[in-house]
């Protein structure tokens, strides 16, 4: 009676109602193992190289260029007084630069991510879930 | 100001309530009272909606009023509030918006809490949270009145406590009853009311000037006495080099903390994926960036039409440039359009308020419920209140301290307390997220150390410096304690902040749990396992 019962709760999936509500951080054993072994695997790295080479300089370079760009105007306000075209000034080139740089930026980085990052997490994802889901059946 | 702009003014607002007390009800009809509901409006929004709602939520008074107020008195100096604020966006974008989405449930703490022991990183976490929204919430707080005496004429004393008052209600009504959903809605309602008159104005100055934006530029330069000065920086942060510093660490500050912003990033939990998350912030990325290019022709269209003397004239530090340009722009007081256009300005910038205030508030009530409640409840005690019972308390309970403190500080300058809140959000916030996100060395006790190495520098900072005393301006002008010389800490404090974390991670004695960075990593970049 015991065995069939415990065979019986093995072999069919049951839904589990705690699934998907609230339950604090409690995991179930295996599933640490199966976080690592993903993170090792070659289609996960690939990945997060996608991700961290494209993020990385970006961020530093426009935070750079910003940087530069509120130094050189409380430092060199003479230089950024420099006339370009009528009543347009290096200043003012500079500041709608910066509004064209963060638009351009944004445009690249979701074409980044849309064409080189998303249809590869998604199947990661699926995949880890599927290991996920076995161990908590198990 | 006639009472003919008062009446329009009061009406327009007054139906902007019922719109959105409307909403409030409509929303919370098929209350379930789960949190998912309550914190993130059942993930159900759209990116459309999410950006726009976020661009509501970013898009304070302080943008629309204080920065075309501070280019029409300062000319270019005041533009360069335009592009910080816009610029931290990049930051969101590319290294918080989608990985956070991943990680974590409701707010910030879900997401360190991930990889650490959860109590220590929750209480400090939320304390943080709470601390950076309650900043922001009574510098919104003690806006709503002034805007009252500025816009309505209402200079009496009891007119702006009214006010604060009615606006704190208000926004507890909404985010207690309502929750994410209705303060979502809220949020787009304001976004597009804020848009469609920021247009039209930006319209109408450009047809004044023939759509030429150098006699623009030339007539703001002349009007202001300063000539081309005026279209280059140093008339506001040109002065000696402290000033020069405190202007570097307040950009500094602007561009880091968006990202650590508690209702900036509860945002990213109302849509269903990362990818949703991250279509949200190049919706909210155009509406923002565009609306800030639209207040820089503003700025320089009420300089040029108005002229800065008579701004000041109305208000010293310019909130009401924008308003006086309306006025102008319709056809002048008396005329109709000029009032229409008056009252539209004056509906919005509340509707702005009202929108601003209540995502600050949810935020906050989502830090002291799920984070702190949680962790400070005791372990086995029988669990008395549910956790969206005690959100709903947390709202009320802030409601009423930000009243309380926004009636305290209604006489003081307020520009400060959105910086201080902007410097503490970058010191506290923003480091323990990206190590957290990024770093795989990362532990327990660095997270609470950067937590507490950015948030106490920063206060502290502000306390010694000529903000709170040793200056004619200051909180308390008969006492000197002042011995750090910059109004904004963010210079110093985002450092330490950074740094306090780096030492906290190198000289903890527990090693960092690789299989929980694991974990991080791998929902943070693919979304498996995400709510």
């Amino acid at each position: 009676m015991d065995k069939q019962e415990g065979s019986d709760v093995s072999a069919v999936p049951i839904e589990d109602p705690w699934h998907d509500t609230a339950v604090p951080r409690q995991r179930e054993p295996g599933a640490a193992e199966i976080y690592l072994e993903v993170q090792r695997s070659p289609a996960f790295q690939e990945v997060r190289r996608r991700y961290r080479r494209f993020v990385f300089p970006a961020a530093l370079a426009f935070l750079l260029w910003y940087l530069a760009y509120v130094v050189a105007a409380t430092a060199a306000p003479g230089f950024m007084a420099r006339p370009v075209a009528g009543a347009v000034n290096v200043a003012m080139v500079a500041g709608l630069g910066q509004f064209l740089t963060t638009f351009l930026l944004t445009w690249a980085y979701a074409r980044h991510a849309r064409l080189r990052r998303d249809r590869a997490a998604l199947e990661l994802r699926w995949d880890t879930q599927e290991m996920t889901r076995g161990v908590a059946q198990r | 100001m006639t009472g003919d702009h008062q009446t329009l003014a009061l009406v327009l607002f007054s139906v902007f309530i019922a719109v959105t007390l409307g909403i409030t009800t409509w929303v919370s009809r098929n209350r379930h009272g789960s949190a998912e509901e309550f914190y993130a409006g059942g993930r159900l929004f759209s990116p459309l909606e999410n950006g726009f709602a976020i661009a509501g939520d970013y898009m304070s008074a302080a943008s629309f009023l204080g920065i075309s107020g501070l280019i029409a008195l300062y000319g270019y100096d005041g533009m360069l509030y335009s592009v910080g604020f816009l610029v931290a966006w990049l930051v969101v974008l590319l290294l918080v918006a989608e990985l956070v989405r991943n990680c974590g449930r409701f707010t910030l703490a879900d997401v360190v809490a991930a990889r650490m022991a959860e109590r220590p990183v929750r209480i400090a976490a939320g304390t943080s949270s709470v601390a950076v929204s309650v900043l922001y919430l009574v510098a919104q707080m003690v806006g709503a009145g002034s805007l009252v005496a500025l816009l309505l004429g209402g200079t009496s004393e009891a007119a702006r406590s009214w006010t604060v008052i009615g606006v704190g209600a208000l926004m507890v009504i909404y985010v207690s009853l309502g929750g994410m959903r209705a303060t979502t809605w809220i949020q787009i309602v304001k976004a597009v009311l804020l848009m469609a008159g920021t247009i039209t104005l930006t319209v109408l100055v450009l047809l004044r000037f023939h759509g030429d934006v150098n006699s623009l530029l030339s007539a703001a330069a002349d009007r202001s006495g300063h000539g081309r000065d005026f279209l280059a920086p140093g008339l506001r942060y040109g002065g000696d080099w402290t000033s020069r510093l405190d202007f570097i660490s307040l950009g500094i500050a602007l561009v880091l903390g968006t990202a650590g912003l508690p209702h900036i990033l509860s945002r990213f939990y109302t849509v269903p994926t990362a990818r949703a998350a991250r279509r949200s912030v190049v919706w909210s990325i155009g509406l923002i960036g565009s609306f800030y290019l639209m207040t820089i022709v503003l700025g320089f269209g009420a300089a040029a039409l108005i002229g800065p003397a008579e701004v000041r004239a109305s208000n010293a530090s310019g909130n009401t440039a924008i308003p006086l340009l309306a006025l102008d722009l319709g056809g002048g007081a008396g005329s109709t359009g000029g009032t229409v256009l008056f009252a539209v300005v004056a509906a919005v910038a509340f509707a702005t308020i009202l929108a601003v205030v209540a995502g600050i508030t949810l935020a906050s009530s989502a830090s002291v419920a799920h984070d702190l409640y949680s962790s400070l409840r005791r372990r086995h005690a029988k669990r008395q209140y549910s956790e969206v019972t005690v959100a709903r308390l947390a709202a009320a309970g802030i409601g009423a301290a930000a009243i309380g403190l926004g009636l305290l500080a209604r006489d003081l300058n307020v520009a400060f307390l959105v910086g201080l809140a902007f410097a503490v959000a970058a010191s506290a916030n923003l480091p323990v997220l990206l190590y957290s996100l990024f770093w795989r060395k990362f532990t327990t006790r660095g997270a609470v150390w950067s937590v507490y190495g950015g948030l106490v520098p920063a206060v502290l900072l502000v306390l010694l410096s000529p903000v709170v005393s040793g200056s004619p301006e200051s909180l308390f002008p008969g006492v000197d304690f002042h011995v750090f010389p910059l109004q904004n800490p963010g210079v110093i404090s985002i450092p330490l902040g950074f740094l306090a974390g780096w030492i906290g991670a190198v000289t903890s004695a527990e090693p960092p749990d690789a299989a929980r960075h694991a974990e991080t990593e791998v929902r943070a970049l693919t979304g498996a396992g995400a709510a």
